[in-house]
């Protein structure tokens, strides 16, 4: 799950990682008394959205009076921000951060994220701060500075000290970026990110470290054991019809095709897409079913594929193993139905009961049309909607 | 032959009382898989299903039955802990279905594992078949065929369908591997293509990968190297866009890594005859053999 800056750095807080002070605002007419109360001689707005690249849109606005930091929290709120991680469409922004100017000496990166290839946590850090670490790791691999964490030690201070001297850090900032840096990955552990990321990492003129800007996602595996972050929740940034899939347990994603796909189980699913694709159409959906999906699941899930106008043609492709396709068949059959589907359905089923799951389309009065092997359905599907 | 599971393994199940614990150790019972006993902690002494004895602790249970391997149906905030129980009791095989496993449960648990003689297949994954001999998980037994096809999947229902074009096309498969759709996973595609590679009964390998990760770009790597035997691939997700979770918690493309493309691209290049549609799965590997 993603969270936002401003609920980042409350977490961040928690750990004693320092990070600048800032008041979250929603209205424009709060904004000049939060810079007035902060109370640096310049502050800076920040709009809160979940895509990253905020600056590059107009996002993040530095104010040197509470009046001006009115007037660009006045331009932000409300504002769709379009940055290279929304799309074209953008985002509204609902909140903006008025947090503490500061004046900066040093701009470093530090990432935590749980590395595939190590199966460990993996702490990365850089001095090219302030830029994307994609494109470090791309042009300039040896400037990042890569940790494994031995999970059973967590980070001691002398794999900190490392870090730190790695990255050139001196005088008294090296002394709060030790306990900077241990507390960071106490809140990865404890938190149950699945990333986080510091990016820039601060050291001021004044020696002090800070978190100027913080990005994390939480795992949501681990959501049940932390009743706190599920109310970072913030479905504003979700789409409507995959916020509605998951309330049924079902695994939606919106894409831009006009082909609708039911399958059981994630690889399935994308392969269906993949195959919608070489048959010459294009999906508009990712989504699983699961394995106990039952008939009221496969209504919701027609009703959710069928709220996107763009779905010309739906291609349901089963292969049942603990879900049964007869099962399918009567859930299929009821929601179009229920549902009054116009649209062509093209259904392929195999394995568990798939003669029974045949009967009942047939006995159905339906016209659906049936797919021998996933290759087939595609292309029936693809050809029925041209 | 065949590779992890046969007719020497020695089953038993953790969550056996469970819905789909009980459900599918029946399943594998009536498969002919040697279901030894299971484990509910606070419910040791009964039996179930007939015949299988349940036991409190993995311990116990290793001890009265000599099992040497467990299929761990047991709730995701539970599962980390049962695999370790099994590890510390010395299980040699530790196949976990459970989906929904925190991933710090499971750094740690990978770094547990390191230190004992226990191999760990999963989590979230079908499980492990050896057709005729024996089946541990959640596969249909009956698509299944016995042969020399060896195969080895992130996904469960993909390998279904490998399977099913298979055994319609009269081929049957040594052992069918699901590895998992999660990050951290016990058992990769190098250590399973090592297992069919010196495995006499083995003759070609299908090697279903997915966005999200190198690992399939490391397995390539190593078949170059290693593996004589033909290899027959395909990448799921090849039209998934990027940064969104794909179902499994491990298909994801992050910070431009881990795409379909790149995948294809590395196991073309590595000699793997790598197929762009799933339907084609059954028919290249029938050309490769």
């Amino acid at each position: 799950m993603k969270i936002h800056e401003y609920q980042a750095k409350e977490i961040l807080r928690k750990y004693n990682v320092p990070v600048p002070n800032g008041i979250l605002v929603s209205k424009k007419s709060e904004a000049a008394q939060a810079a007035k109360k902060i109370g640096t001689s310049v502050v800076v707005v920040k709009a809160q959205i979940h895509a990253g690249g905020r600056g590059k849109g107009g996002g993040v606005k530095l104010a040197k009076s509470p009046q001006e930091a009115e007037k660009h929290a006045g331009n932000i709120l409300g504002m769709t921000l379009v940055t290279p991680q929304t799309g074209a469409e953008g985002r509204l922004v609902k909140k903006v951060l008025i947090e503490e100017g500061m004046s900066i000496a040093k701009e470093l990166y530090m990432g935590i994220l749980v590395d595939r290839e190590t199966s460990q946590v993996l702490i990365m850090a850089s001095e090219a701060g302030g830029m994307e670490i994609e494109e470090v790791a791309a042009d300039t691999p040896e400037k990042i500075i890569k940790e494994t964490v031995d999970p059973v030690i967590g980070v001691q201070p002398y794999l900190a000290r490392k870090i730190a001297f790695a990255l050139n850090i001196k005088g008294a900032a090296l002394k709060a970026v030790i306990p900077f840096i241990i507390n960071l990955y106490d809140a990865f552990v404890k938190e149950d990110c699945s990333m986080l990321e510091i990016n820039p990492l601060v050291i001021t003129s004044d020696d002090r470290v800070l978190a100027l800007d913080a990005k994390v996602d939480i795992d949501d595996n681990a959501m049940y054991r932390h009743k706190d972050t599920q109310e970072f929740r913030d479905l504003d940034e979700e789409d409507p019809s995959e916020v509605d899939a998951s309330k049924f347990n079902l695994n939606y994603i919106k894409l831009d095709g006009n082909i609708g796909c039911m399958v059981n189980g994630a690889g399935l699913a994308m392969g269906t897409m993949d195959i919608i694709k070489l048959s010459g159409g294009e999906p508009a959906n990712f989504l699983d079913v699961g394995g106990g999906a039952d008939e009221e699941m496969i209504e919701n899930g027609f009703r959710i594929i069928l709220s996107d106008s763009a779905v010309k043609g739906i291609f349901i492709n089963i292969f049942g193993g603990i879900l049964r396709c007869d099962i399918l068949a009567r859930g299929v059959v009821a929601a179009t139905k229920k549902l009054h589907i116009k649209i062509p359905v093209v259904v392929r089923m195999e394995g568990t009961n798939m003669e029974e799951g045949h009967q009942i389309l047939k006995d159905s009065g339906l016209n659906f049309a049936i797919g021998k092997g996933m290759k087939d359905g595609a292309q029936k599907v693809v050809k029925a909607i041209k | 032959m065949s590779i992890l599971v046969d007719e020497n393994t020695r089953l038993i199940t953790q969550g056996i009382t469970g819905r789909e614990g009980m459900f599918h150790t029946e399943q594998s019972m009536k498969y002919g898989t040697k279901v030894v006993g299971g484990v509910t902690p606070g419910k040791g002494g009964q039996t179930v299903l007939g015949k299988v004895p349940v036991f409190n602790t993995v311990r116990d249970a290793v001890v009265k039955t000599k099992a040497n391997a467990t299929m761990v149906f047991v709730p995701p905030p539970f599962a980390a802990d049962a695999i370790l129980e099994a590890a510390d009791a010395g299980i040699e095989l530790i196949i976990c279905i459970t989906e929904g496993i925190p991933v710090s449960d499971m750094v740690n648990v990978y770094k547990y594992l390191q230190g004992t003689e226990s191999r760990l297949v999963g989590p979230n994954c079908p499980g492990v078949i050896s057709p005729g001999k024996a089946k541990i998980g959640i596969m249909p037994a009956h698509i299944h065929k016995k042969g020399n096809v060896g195969i080895i999947s992130r996904s469960g229902t993909l390998t279904y369908e490998a399977v099913g074009q298979l055994t319609a096309l009269g081929i049957g498969q040594s052992t069918c591997v699901g590895i998992g759709g999660d990050p951290i996973i016990g058992t990769r595609f190098i250590d399973v293509l090592k297992l069919f590679q010196r495995d006499r009964g083995t003759k070609a390998i299908c090697m279903i990968g997915e966005i999200g990760g190198t690992a399939e770009d490391e397995a390539a790597y190593y078949i170059k190297k290693n593996v004589t035997k033909p290899v027959v691939g395909f990448i799921a997700g090849q039209t998934a866009p990027p940064g969104r979770r794909m179902g499994h918690a491990g298909a994801i493309i992050s910070g431009g890594q881990g795409t379909a493309e790149e995948k294809m691209k590395i196991m073309k290049r590595c000699g793997i005859k790598v197929v762009k549609s799933p339907a084609d799965l059954g028919k290249t590997i029938q050309k490769a053999l």
